[in-house]
């Protein structure tokens, strides 16, 4: 209780110089945790993203883009598979895959995709156990016979645009909304909403593929064309590795007009490592604070060291042994640090909460703030650790303290 | 059996040039446990010097210092530091109040590095030297006289055997010497503690019947004075 209150009182007493190191720290311990759980939970976001396929044949080009036309709905659309090169796939490879599913993109809605699939892509695991539930309303109608002008939209669509069931919209040209141009006249109706999935899915309005085909104003002589085609390769280990061998030997090295991406994820870890080096600047300027933070903490406790020689020397005049002062500097700088770590934890907040409103709104991708992971054990343990370790030059002052010399007033 | 025995307690400083200076050569040196004793104490006569080997906050050069039956001048430091925590009350001519501490919180330390301490004692104290209603004030909120009795309570919070006090009243003005000086006789009598007080004021030592000249005690001041 003594050494606490002797702490309490004087970091009470250096308030401003407490604050200031205390929030320094905190912005590096808030910095190092975020880069590091932002770091994690993108690069595990990104790699789930794969909406349950494994693998997509598109148009040639680059699979990075194919993956993030396809997959995250971003980028521009790397071109179109002809109608026959996605019917050959469908049946001369059907030995290989569980599903593909087609997906035709082109069109949007106020900024938001329009794509057009089939009823096959809700039927998809888009993450382990996990498919797309509707929150309100029915899919959209689409048989070998019939098909309607139909939508079923995302959670953040319909929360955007405030869209809701039998509501009407018409699709824009392009993948990009430009203000002031013109819709095309098919109209379509929301039939339904579907449940926040923490995927790309959300930003996305779903319509029957054909719906997408033959939009008025859309060339007619592509209307059996699709985008990409979502490949679920099959089951059994074996021809699922000799099918992924195969495809990417016929399509990337026998054709000189599609791409086959092996695997989705591969192409998402390929597409962080080349980013790898900016995650290290950041890791290293949060070391740099952090270690700066420590370092304020040091010289903040040892530039009260003279002023407080004489309240030391009450103390061992009290009867308080060297080690007993010697501890009450140690376990200051170490309370200063946790104090920071408390701050850090704010910063941390601030940063994954702002972090996650961004990716989910502009790509889809939920993070998990509150989702523990060791880091935000490593990190204080570690920063009070360390504001305890610079305590000790301060505290070795104070433990030489002479007693005698210094009871006496210095005028 | 004494409370305090000092032997040929001698305690030399080392002057800047090197030159070693006797500051304190006592012989001998008693006080029974309960006995008040005044020592006059001039400018230059080791007063705080002989105070702080007793405190243990000196360590002597020569000599044993006994206390409650342990030789302090033997001790290490942290046997001292226990000592002094243990039996011993220090009251200083600049009271040595912790500053950024409240009263009760200033007591509180007096009592916290032996046992525990303990706040419905450390309130009792300071009602007993007259400052029931000024336990969350801090020093520089207090008459110099009211910091004098925090002083007193801080001595004695801890029921020590022994209370030194150096120049109690040094900065009191006379009526405040007088109700210090005895407050701290009364406080010690009733918890039954000694007491052993340096002064040069004629007219505190005059209220002490046990009185002694601290130059004539210092062998070592007999020879500056020569």
């Amino acid at each position: 209780m003594t050494i606490w209150m002797i702490i309490r009182n004087s970091l009470r007493h250096h308030a401003l110089s407490t604050g200031v190191t205390a929030v320094s720290i905190g912005l590096g311990c808030g910095l190092l945790m975020s880069v590091w759980v932002v770091n994690f939970q993108t690069q595990r976001a990104f790699k789930n993203v794969t909406g349950g396929f494994d693998s997509i044949l598109g148009p040639r080009g680059s699979q990075l883009q194919l993956v993030l036309n396809s997959l995250f709905h971003m980028d521009s659309s790397p071109g179109l598979v002809k109608a026959f090169d996605y019917r050959l796939f469908r049946e001369k490879y059907k030995r290989f895959y569980n599903r593909a599913v087609p997906i035709a993109v082109g069109d949007n809605l106020k900024g938001y995709r329009i794509v057009g699939t089939t009823l096959e892509l809700f039927e998809v695991e888009h993450s382990p156990g996990q498919k797309y539930e509707l929150a309100a309303g029915e899919k959209f109608i689409q048989n070998e016979t019939q098909w309607n002008k139909e939508a079923v939209i995302g959670h953040t669509v319909a929360v955007q645009l405030g869209l809701g069931i039998n509501d009407t919209f018409q699709p824009y040209h392009g993948l990009n909304f430009t203000e002031g141009q013109i819709p095309h006249k098919d109209i379509y109706s929301v039939t339904g909403i579907l449940k926040p999935s923490g995927t790309p899915a959300d930003r996305v309005i779903w319509i029957p593929i054909e719906g997408l085909q033959q939009m008025d104003g859309h060339d007619p002589r592509f209307a059996g064309d699709v985008s990409a085609v979502l490949i679920q390769m099959s089951d059994n280990t074996t021809a699922r590795a000799f099918g992924m061998n195969s495809l990417d030997s016929i399509y990337n090295k026998g054709t000189d007009h599609l791409t086959f991406v092996k695997s989705n994820e591969d192409v998402v870890a390929r597409l962080f490592a080349q980013f790898a080096w900016a995650e290290s600047v950041l890791r290293w300027v949060a070391y740099l604070v952090a270690v700066v933070a420590a370092a304020g903490v040091l010289a903040s406790i040892y530039n009260t060291m003279n002023e407080r020689r004489r309240e030391f020397a009450i103390l061992r005049a009290l009867g308080a042994r060297r080690s007993t002062i010697f501890s009450v500097i140690v376990l200051e700088s170490a309370t200063i640090a946790a104090l920071g770590v408390l701050i850090g934890f704010g910063v941390y907040a601030i940063i994954l909460l702002a972090a996650e409103g961004t990716l989910r709104n502009e790509i889809g991708v939920s993070l998990h703030p509150m989702e523990p992971h060791k880091v935000m054990l490593i990190v204080p343990v570690v920063m009070v650790a360390f504001g305890a370790l610079v305590g000790i030059i301060p505290a070795a002052k104070a433990y030489g303290t002479d007693v005698a010399k210094n009871l006496t007033p210095q005028i | 059996m004494p409370l305090l025995k000092i032997q040929q307690l001698i305690k030399r400083y080392t002057a800047p040039g090197g030159e070693a200076h006797t500051v304190l050569d006592v012989p001998e040196f008693t006080l029974d446990a309960g006995q008040q004793v005044a020592l006059r104490g001039s400018s230059g006569t080791g007063k705080t010097t002989f105070l702080n080997c007793i405190a243990g906050i000196l360590r002597a050069d020569q000599g044993d210092i006994e206390l409650a039956g342990q030789n302090i001048a033997v001790a290490s430091e942290g046997q001292r530091d226990q000592l002094r925590a243990q039996h011993i009350g220090y009251i200083f001519q600049t009271f040595n109040l912790l500053q950024g501490y409240t009263c009760l919180e200033n007591v509180l330390l007096g009592m916290s590095f032996y046992g525990q301490a303990n706040i419905q004692a450390a309130a009792a104290i300071l009602k007993r030297v007259g400052l029931s209603d000024r336990m969350d004030y801090r020093p520089s909120e207090l008459s110099v006289g009211q910091q004098q009795r925090v002083a007193v309570a801080r001595a004695l919070a801890n029921r020590p055997q022994l209370v030194l006090a150096d120049e109690p009243t040094g900065n009191l003005d006379p009526q405040n010497s007088w109700e210090a000086l005895q407050l701290i006789r009364e406080v010690c009598k009733e918890n039954q503690a000694a007491l052993l007080l340096v002064s040069h004021d004629q007219a505190v030592l005059d209220q002490f019947e046990d009185s002694l000249d601290l130059a004539e005690l210092n062998q070592a001041a007999r020879e500056v004075a020569k």
